[in-house]
């Protein structure tokens, strides 16, 4: 049990971070790593979304499975998705103003994040319980996080660098993102 | 309705190519490049679930409210994603088993939602499934392109480029090299690129 929870740890962490391993969520990597305080924010705000949308797909994939409608799969739980985005924007414009204007534009692009879709897929897929989806969930959108946290931290660096002129914005980014998957992949088996 | 909408709109797949001018759709590009068969099997996929949902929305643009257009798109396009879905299981099984995992994820491809905002929400039916088409194959040919170089390059013994790392990296400097190619063009055809 504690075994089964601590390589979904790991694995969504690290050895099968959802950036460098599965190559999901790039857009928001490439889009929003060039400072690192938003960086942290829309990877915790993706990682809220990811853990909710995952838990409640995970309950409504088994009314589907009941009521035998699972190829509606991807049209219940892209709708979900993004009605919980839009919950979160609701919720978070009344709780927290700061937060809410910092996330600004971000917030109602994670509807679009693959990483969301692509976890609550996996998810229902692996056949996961209720606790460990949460976990793969909450392990995912951190890794999601460190890959952002990561990626804004070269890039800070990168802005004072001479950069040859069709190689500047995403060419280079993309580069530097091989790299650090070449690292990452580097803990390949580590924990199988 | 007029000639230079339908012009552009059958150019926007190479001058405004969405993999390496608009970086949409990384994910899949990434991801699914990684041998030619996959590429263009996925490239395809999109590719018709763009043109059919470009129609239907430039069909439905002026009945859908402003307010819940975003809702409406995206179940548009998950209709037509569960349709190529059901297809590619049903009559390419081997395709299925090896891009089964990414088909669902066309849906959130922000190419398709891209254009359903930019494009077929403000255009006619017919401008609007040329705008596809050829961003449609703008798509294929650029996530075809990655996967045979990806393939070339890991069958020479260079295993790297099969994997995400090679995904990266490749796109980069097809990036890189595109953007040289398309500064080199625009200076000769600066004419063409205003009109």
């Amino acid at each position: 049990m504690w075994m089964t929870i601590f390589s979904i740890v790991i694995s969504g962490l690290i050895t099968n971070n959802i950036i460098f391993s599965q190559t999901l969520g790039i857009c928001p990597f490439l889009g929003v790593s060039k400072k690192l305080d938003s960086a942290v924010g829309m990877g915790l705000a993706v990682t809220f979304v990811i853990v909710l949308s995952s838990v409640v797909c995970h309950y409504l994939y088994m009314l589907l499975e009941l009521a035998e409608l699972t190829y509606l799969q991807t049209i219940i739980f892209i709708l979900i998705i993004a009605a919980l985005v839009q919950l979160l924007d609701i919720v978070l414009k009344k709780a927290s103003p700061s937060l809410y204007t910092s996330l600004g534009v971000y917030l109602a692009l994670i509807t679009t994040n693959c990483a969301v879709l692509g976890t609550a897929n996996n998810v229902v897929a692996e056949g996961y319980g209720i606790l460990e989806t949460v976990v793969a969930g909450l392990s995912v959108g951190l890794g999601f996080t460190l890959a952002l946290i990561l990626m804004a931290g070269v890039r800070e660096k990168t802005q004072r660098a001479v950069i040859p002129k069709p190689f500047q914005g995403f060419p280079i980014a993309l580069i530097i993102a091989g790299i650090m998957a070449m690292a990452f992949s580097g803990f390949n088996g580590l924990f199988a | 309705m007029n000639g230079k909408t339908l012009r552009n709109a059958a150019l926007g797949g190479i001058l405004n190519n969405p993999v390496f001018v608009l970086v949409l759709g990384m994910c899949p590009t990434i991801a699914q490049s990684n041998s030619i068969i996959n590429a263009f099997g996925l490239g395809c996929a999109t590719a018709v679930v763009l043109v059919f949902s470009n129609i239907a929305i430039s069909l439905l643009r002026k009945v859908i409210p402003d307010k819940v257009r975003l809702p409406a798109y995206i179940v548009i396009i998950a209709t037509f994603v569960t349709i190529v879905q059901m297809v590619i299981s049903g009559f390419l099984p081997e395709l299925y088993a090896s891009i089964s995992s990414f088909i669902p994820l066309i849906v959130v491809n922000c190419i398709i939602l891209g254009r359903a905002e930019s494009f077929a929400s403000k255009n006619s039916v017919l401008a609007s499934a040329v705008d596809g088409l050829s961003m449609g194959i703008g798509f294929i040919l650029s996530i075809t392109l990655l996967g045979a170089i990806r393939q070339g390059l890991g069958a020479m013994g260079l295993s790297l480029f099969v994997q995400p790392a090679g995904g990266f990296i490749v796109l980069g400097f097809v990036m890189a090299l595109f953007n040289c190619l398309m500064g080199i063009f625009k200076n000769r055809h600066k004419t063409l690129m205003e009109a």
